[in-house]
């Protein structure tokens, strides 16, 4: 992965700046300056209630923001339904709790945005889910409810449902947070191999050993801020502030 | 170490199974308990008996001829008459007499196939909705049925259309006419009551407010006033000075209002069931507001509310028996009519007894039969 981390001819493909977000009297990021290139891996970590959540969700608009911009593949976010809709067409999310549907079957939650977003036909949507299913490991369960799965094989369908659209970014929030331990590392798996595929990933987790092997950069945050943002050797090694070498050492000690 | 030996199997003490045990812990568990046990007993010992002896030991069950759904079935020559009855005993041949009054009210002999098939496609339609469960379009199946049946029955029961006599509605009456009601009341109510939901929930505050206060006016009111205000002030828009608009479709734009009011409160508590991460789930993959509503949301949503959608279909159902009061002859405005007969002068216990053991049977079937779908169509299990 070295030799991927150091993208600097690329453009950038997220370009936030001056982003301010308040829940009613509540500021909730501060001033976030961020860009992030085609390709580019990118973790977020940081402290419960620290504001990650919420930067990750106004990349794809499902928090509005209150000032700043965030373009993302060359579109300014603003309150436009058509707009968005392209935006959330190219940036997929995964969530902490999955969100799958629970009343439809594994693989009509997988072609549902294709035939309904993208106009493809039901038979193309259900051989594409079946391949993803496949890249995956779960193609046997394709017929069955999301709560028939286990919570490591909900997770990789949800992964599987938001590569469905062919996104350019992925978000990821948490993923394996809710997730019991020994199914971490069977999502871990597919995300890595999705970094290694170029495709831009911005990743919440506390997932150090995922941060040091695909990581182009990880960021800190605390308090709404970016409080520091290095590559993973760095950042692990020479943190500089207080916070952060504190939140390490709670983090690594566990 | 220790070795122990194999224990055989016994059936538990008596005390503590079957019938005695379920007494004990049922009806006798504690002094309270025993003194209602009894009281109840008390009571029933003073009202089943006489009940019994008038519906059926001092009854008069055989004289003339009963025409059942266009069938006569004839007990005896002697004419039914109210003296051959008597005054002791309920007088079953009125009802026989009036059978054709409780089921089709004014609506011609020579017609009486139409509503027959009606009740008959009513029936199927319940038989079939179960069986098509394991169908793949099942879904496709059940909401073009619910399409296609009401535009047949009316066409059948209402003519026209250069294809059957027109019988105008003011002969409709009887069973038939209550399930007219209850069925366009509840048909054309359920679209209102789900959209009324969502506009309840809606970002739009215009429609949001729109919705709320129509629902929280049409529920402060009660079902009369509704039907009054139909049948009087209604006209009053619709063809100022004329007052002939259907009185049938006024009650029905009354009732459907009305229960639309109800049935959006119904489907709101279903909506918020749902966790906020299959809004969000929705909008993430980029479906729009009409896609995520119709595909995400409402399909849970709406199974969520089925018992109580059926508990307000019921009450709907026992409400239609208020409009006899503008003058529409529903099945138990049919008890009135037929007593005023001077034939059959009196006999209003047997037709309220008669009424309400119809609706029962109707009403208790119903909310079994939709306790049995749900669990019939309840196969993935939902969070
Ligand atoms: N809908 C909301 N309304 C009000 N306050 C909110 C809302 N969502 C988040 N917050 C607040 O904003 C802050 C940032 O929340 P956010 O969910 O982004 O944190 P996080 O870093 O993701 O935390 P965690 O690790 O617990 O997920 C928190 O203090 C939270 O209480
Ligand atoms: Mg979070």
């Amino acid at each position: 992965m070295s030799t991927d981390k150091s993208k600097t001819n690329k453009t950038n493909i997220i370009e936030i700046s001056k982003l301010n977000k308040w829940y009613g009297d509540f500021h909730a990021l501060k001033n976030i300056d961020l860009e992030v290139k085609e390709g580019e891996i990118i973790v977020v970590c940081g402290p419960s209630g620290s504001g990650k959540s919420t930067l990750i969700r106004c990349v794809n608009f499902l928090e509005k923001f209150q000032e700043g911009t965030v373009v993302v593949s060359g579109t300014e976010l603003t309150d436009d339904a058509q707009k968005i809709r392209k935006i959330r067409s190219e940036v997929a999310m995964v969530f902490q709790h999955f969100n799958l549907f629970p009343h439809l079957t594994i693989v009509d939650n997988l072609t549902l945005a294709p035939i309904w977003v993208h106009n493809e036909t039901k038979q193309e949507a259900r051989e594409k889910a079946l391949k993803l299913l496949d890249r995956v490991g779960i193609r046997d369960q394709a017929e069955k409810y999301p709560n028939q799965l286990s919570g490591g094989q909900q997770q990789r369908v949800a992964i599987a449902r938001s590569l469905c659209t062919s996104p350019k970014i992925m978000l990821f929030d948490e993923p394996t947070s809710a997730l019991d331990p020994e199914m971490i590392s069977e999502v871990l798996d597919v995300m890595v191999e999705l970094a290694k595929e170029g495709i831009t990933m911005i990743c919440v987790t506390h997932e150090m050993g995922f941060a040091k092997k695909v990581a182009n950069r990880i960021i800190f945050m605390d308090e709404g801020q970016i409080v520091e943002e290095n590559d993973p050797d760095k950042f692990f090694n020479n943190a500089e502030s207080n916070r952060l070498k504190m939140f390490l050492s709670q983090i690594l000690t566990h | 170490m220790s070795v122990y030996d194999q224990q055989a199997t016994r059936k538990p003490p008596i005390s503590q199974i079957g019938a005695i045990l379920w007494l004990r812990t049922n009806l006798f568990s504690s002094w309270i308990n025993t003194v209602l046990t009894a009281t109840s007993l008390y009571f029933l010992y003073l009202m089943i008996p006489p009940l019994l002896d008038w519906m059926f030991f001092n009854a008069s069950f055989s004289f003339g001829t009963i025409n059942f759904f266009g069938f006569d079935i004839k007990f005896s020559e002697e004419m039914a008459t109210n003296s051959n009855c008597g005054r002791v005993g309920a007088c079953w041949p009125y009802i026989y007499e009036k059978l054709y009054m409780y089921t089709y009210g004014f609506y011609p002999r020579t017609e009486t196939w139409r509503p027959n098939i009606v009740f008959g496609l009513t029936a199927l339609l319940f038989v079939i909705i179960p069986l098509v469960k394991n169908y793949k379009y099942k879904n496709r199946v059940i909401l073009s049925l619910i399409v296609i049946y009401p535009i047949v029955s009316y066409v059948l029961i209402s003519g026209g259309f250069g294809l059957l006599p027109v019988v105008e509605t003011h002969l409709w009456g009887g069973l038939l006419l209550t399930l007219v009601i209850a069925s366009v009341g509840i048909i054309v109510s359920f679209p209102i009551g789900v959209v009324l939901a969502l506009g309840r929930q809606s970002e739009l505050r215009v429609i949001k407010l729109f919705s709320t206060l129509f629902i929280e006016f049409v529920r402060a009111v009660p079902l009369i006033t509704i039907l009054f205000m139909a049948s009087f002030v209604l006209p009053l828009f619709l063809e100022p000075g004329n007052n002939s608009v259907d009185k049938l479709l006024r009650a029905l734009i009354g009732i459907a209002l009305f229960q639309a009011a109800y049935f959006a409160e119904v489907v709101r508590g279903g909506l918020q069931a749902i966790p906020r991460g299959q809004y969000e789930a929705a909008d993430a993959i980029g479906l729009s507001y009409f896609q995520k509503n119709a595909l995400i949301v409402l399909p849970q949503a709406l199974k969520i509310s089925i018992p109580n959608i059926v508990g307000s279909s019921i009450s709907l159902f026992k409400d239609t028996t208020l409009v006899l009061i503008i003058g529409l002859l529903d099945m138990l405005a049919m008890v009135g009519l037929t007593t005023a007969d001077p034939y059959w002068l009196g006999r209003e216990t047997e037709g309220y007894v008669f009424v309400t053991i119809v609706m029962w049977v109707m009403l208790y079937s119903m909310s079994r039969y939709s306790r049995k779908l749900e669990l019939r169509f309840n196969t993935e299990n939902t969070n």
